[in-house]
């Protein structure tokens, strides 16, 4: 078992605003051996500690991804759990969480455990997403509680559904138990019919199958009722409909312990964009029409959806060629997140910038259960707090008024399929920061 | 005016609709001649590249470039590198490499041709037919095949018309919608026309939504039969998973079928296309297919100088020279 080791040495973020536990402030923040040591104005620097400029920037708690797809083991062309790493720390994120959907998957001890050693090595902390059931194929449940001894907090067959009712009410009574939480890629198959776009007007006219808002709505909805009745703790991936929305926001109001994420893409595209039969527009679930959209944001804005996951799923450039239907699903994320939030939330739907800490660092660490230090056994490090003396300096500095232009080949992810390739972008991550080790200085990945 | 490629309806518009419809005439008087080849697309190279099974769209396509003195390459997809796991865009960068100046595709996949005309630099590519998608010359012969009857009962020169015996026409579409890229084509060229479209199914086998379409949606085929001057009939997609769509075919021709005791409603002129291949019995009654006023094999004639007239058009702009007594001296 690990013990991740802080960094030795002392690095200084000098000037901008600082998240902390009450508001923003204008504040240096000083960094000793990997531990936040002051939060003040003015910080002395100690002789031999790195500066890091922080002007007209803000540092908060690091972002943490409950969605990355870091390919490792079996799609090694496409993503590494390295490359994917340093795609993470580019991006600002601290920590991530990669689904279990490799070739093998990440249903046993044996690989889940290499999985996490080779995370150690890299430039985010990586957290394993468990399979709820044996080749994530619905029917027997996996080794629930071996992984949960080794860390595991979060259980999906993500990449699809449980869709046997009868085995996802076991599988979250299961977890239960456990103390861990079962999370659910929501699409009844049988309703999706095969459908790789959203079904309606775009689906239409271009002739594609199309899957209905409601192959996504009557998951969530049963997932809800399951949940209610067994008093369990369940997380809803990507959600991307206004009626998953609304059936969250109604199971919150009866207390059922439901928490939820969106993915950006579905909160910045929308189906018209399959109209060129890209198939860096596929996606699952699929880019839907402008009201869900306005759902997503509604839901992000009133805390109905309680962090943002970017289900990053690299995908090589020779299947991303093949006929859209043909095509995997999928889009890089990581390294746009953050200025995909901050145009569309922050600048766009007037979102506190406190708000959309919450949702990349705060309540993703929550749901993932790394937001408190020491007793994981592969010791991941305190992710999510607000910064101030005493904690793991697990942070990001973000520059709101940077101005960046994306391009595939110019990410770190070996894949190149974003499909935002030439968006002009606001905002971007500037440092980060893990441990203590600044991974990231001025936009370029340290190792 | 028309180009680079034919991938939708669409492309075209009205206007090239029209010029389509026109320069396929001329191209119907040379095949009425003992000499059927014009010399219009002599030196060209035209590939015809079929990733889905079909017999008389590839060979109306074949002659259609014979017929214009274009060389054709055929790739079979059954014999190919494609079986060996060779990518749609490799392969079509390997045709490429050969100096073709046009590829005729048809995939299983829709969007497969607009895919590949991102992938090629200077080749005309024509969508033969693309999953649910579209299939646009079938569109435009089923637009020549009615305006060239439409032009006979009123003893007129098709090609002096326009769009004009389209004007105020009652169209009906009947069958699978969904799967159709027929129906999508057919739908884009005779809303352009000018005529009045309804499409006839129940509610399993329309696209989920027409939004834009500009056509009018039935589920009773019953009602329209006195009005409508054309019915579109469609094969039911079985390949395509749509016999799920109707609780069965009896069920489907009871409802939907053109049977003879409809027929036999249609008013006077009135006039029945299918695209074909037809299933006697489902969707058409087989004494219905073999009526006068059922063009079908018609369509299959027109097909060869309505894809002469898209690939001359395409390839030359129009502006090549059309004089059919030099393709006589080139015998």
């Amino acid at each position: 078992m690990h013990k991740y080791p802080l960094a030795k040495g002392t690095v200084v973020i000098r000037g901008g605003a600082v998240l902390t536990p009450t508001g923003l402030i204008d504040a240096d923040v000083v960094v000793v051996d990997g531990v936040i040591a002051a939060v003040e104005p003015n910080a002395a620097v100690p002789e031999g500690a790195t500066v890091l400029d922080a002007q007209g920037c803000i540092t908060g708690p690091g972002f943490v991804d409950l969605h990355t797809h870091l390919r490792e083991p079996g799609k090694e062309q496409a993503e590494t759990i390295a490359s994917g790493a340093r795609a993470a720390a580019l991006g600002g994120y601290t920590a991530v969480v990669a689904m279990p959907n490799t070739s093998p998957c990440l249903d046993s001890a044996f690989v889940v455990r290499a999985v996490l050693d080779l995370g150690a090595q890299t430039t985010t902390e990586v957290a394993v997403a468990g399979a709820i059931t044996v080749g994530r194929a619905g029917e027997q449940l996996a080794p629930i509680a071996e992984l949960a001894a080794l860390g595991v907090q979060l259980f999906t067959d993500d990449g699809t559904g449980v869709q046997h009712g009868g085995v996802a009410r076991r599988a979250l009574d299961y977890c239960t138990g456990l103390g861990v939480t079962y999370a659910e890629h929501c699409e009844d198959l049988a309703i999706a019919s095969g459908g790789v776009v959203h079904e309606g007007a775009w689906s239409a006219k271009l002739g594609l199958p199309g899957q209905p808002a409601s192959a996504e709505e009557a998951m969530v909805a049963r997932d809800l009722l399951l949940a209610g009745e067994l008093g369990a703790r369940i997380h809803l991936l990507h959600l991307s409909t206004v009626g998953s929305v609304e059936l969250v926001r109604a199971a919150k109001a009866k207390g059922i312990a439901v928490t939820a994420e969106a993915a950006p893409h579905h909160f910045t595209l929308t189906d018209a964009e399959i109209a060129s039969y890209d198939a860096r527009f596929k996606v699952n679930p699929p880019l839907r029409p402008d009201e869900h959209v306005a759902a997503i944001i509604e839901g992000l804005c009133d805390g109905t959806i309680d962090a943002i996951a970017t289900d990053h799923a690299p995908h090589t450039p020779e299947t991303k060629d093949l006929p859209f239907d043909e095509a995997p699903p999928g889009m890089l994320g990581l390294e746009t997140a953050f200025s995909l939030a901050y145009e569309r939330l922050v600048e766009g739907a007037g979102m506190p910038m406190e708000h959309l800490f919450d949702l990349l660092s705060t309540n993703p660490a929550r749901i993932a259960e790394l937001d408190a230090a020491g007793d994981r056994p592969y010791g991941h490090t305190a992710h999510g707090a607000r910064v101030a003396p005493g904690i793991p300096a697990n942070l990001v500095v973000v520059d709101p008024s940077a101005r960046w232009t994306v391009a595939g080949t110019a990410l770190a992810s070996l894949a190149t399929n974003t499909p935002y390739e030439g968006r002009s972008m606001h905002g971007s991550v500037r440092h980060t920061i893990l441990r203590g080790e600044p991974v990231v200085i001025s936009g370029e990945a340290q190792r | 005016m028309i180009g680079p490629h034919l991938l939708s309806i669409a492309d075209l518009g009205h206007d090239g609709i029209v010029q389509v419809l026109n320069v396929a005439e001329s191209f119907a008087e040379v095949e009425k001649r003992t000499m059927k080849k014009v010399p219009a697309l002599k030196g060209k190279v035209i590939a015809t590249m079929f990733f889905e099974e079909s017999t008389r769209t590839r060979l109306s396509f074949e002659t259609a470039a014979k017929r214009l003195s274009a060389d054709v390459l055929s790739l079979s997809v059954a014999t190919s590198s494609v079986k060996k796991g060779e990518s749609l865009k490799d392969t079509l960068k390997t045709i490429e490499a050969l100096g073709i100046d046009a590829v005729i595709i048809r995939h299983r996949s829709s969007g497969a041709p607009l895919q590949a005309a991102r992938f090629l630099d200077d080749i005309h590519v024509v969508n033969a037919g693309d999953g649910w998608h579209e299939h646009p010359s079938q569109g435009l012969l089923d637009a020549f095949t009615v305006r060239q009857a439409w032009a006979a009962a009123a003893g007129v020169d098709p090609a002096s018309t326009g769009s004009s015996l389209f004007r105020g026409k009652k169209i009906v579409i009947v069958g699978d919608i969904a799967h159709s890229r027929v129906a999508r084509s057919e739908v884009l060229a005779y809303t352009a026309l000018g005529a009045e479209v309804t499409l006839v199914a129940p509610a399993t086998l329309l696209p989920p939504s027409v939004e834009g379409w500009g056509v009018a949606v039935a589920h009773r085929l019953d009602p329209l039969l006195e009005e409508a001057d054309l019915v579109s009939v469609l094969r039911l997609q079985a390949e395509r998973g749509s016999g799920e769509c109707v609780p069965s075919l009896r069920e489907f021709t009871e409802t939907f079928g053109m049977t003879e005791a409809r027929a036999e409603r249609l008013k006077e002129g009135a006039l029945i296309t299918h695209p074909g291949p037809m299933v006697r019995g489902v969707e058409i009654a087989s004494a219905v297919a073999d009526d006068p006023r059922c063009l079908v094999t018609t369509q299959v004639h027109n097909g060869v100088a309505v894809r002469m007239a898209a690939l001359y058009l395409l390839l030359t702009g129009g502006n090549a020279a059309l004089d059919h007594s030099e393709a006589n001296r080139d015998a």
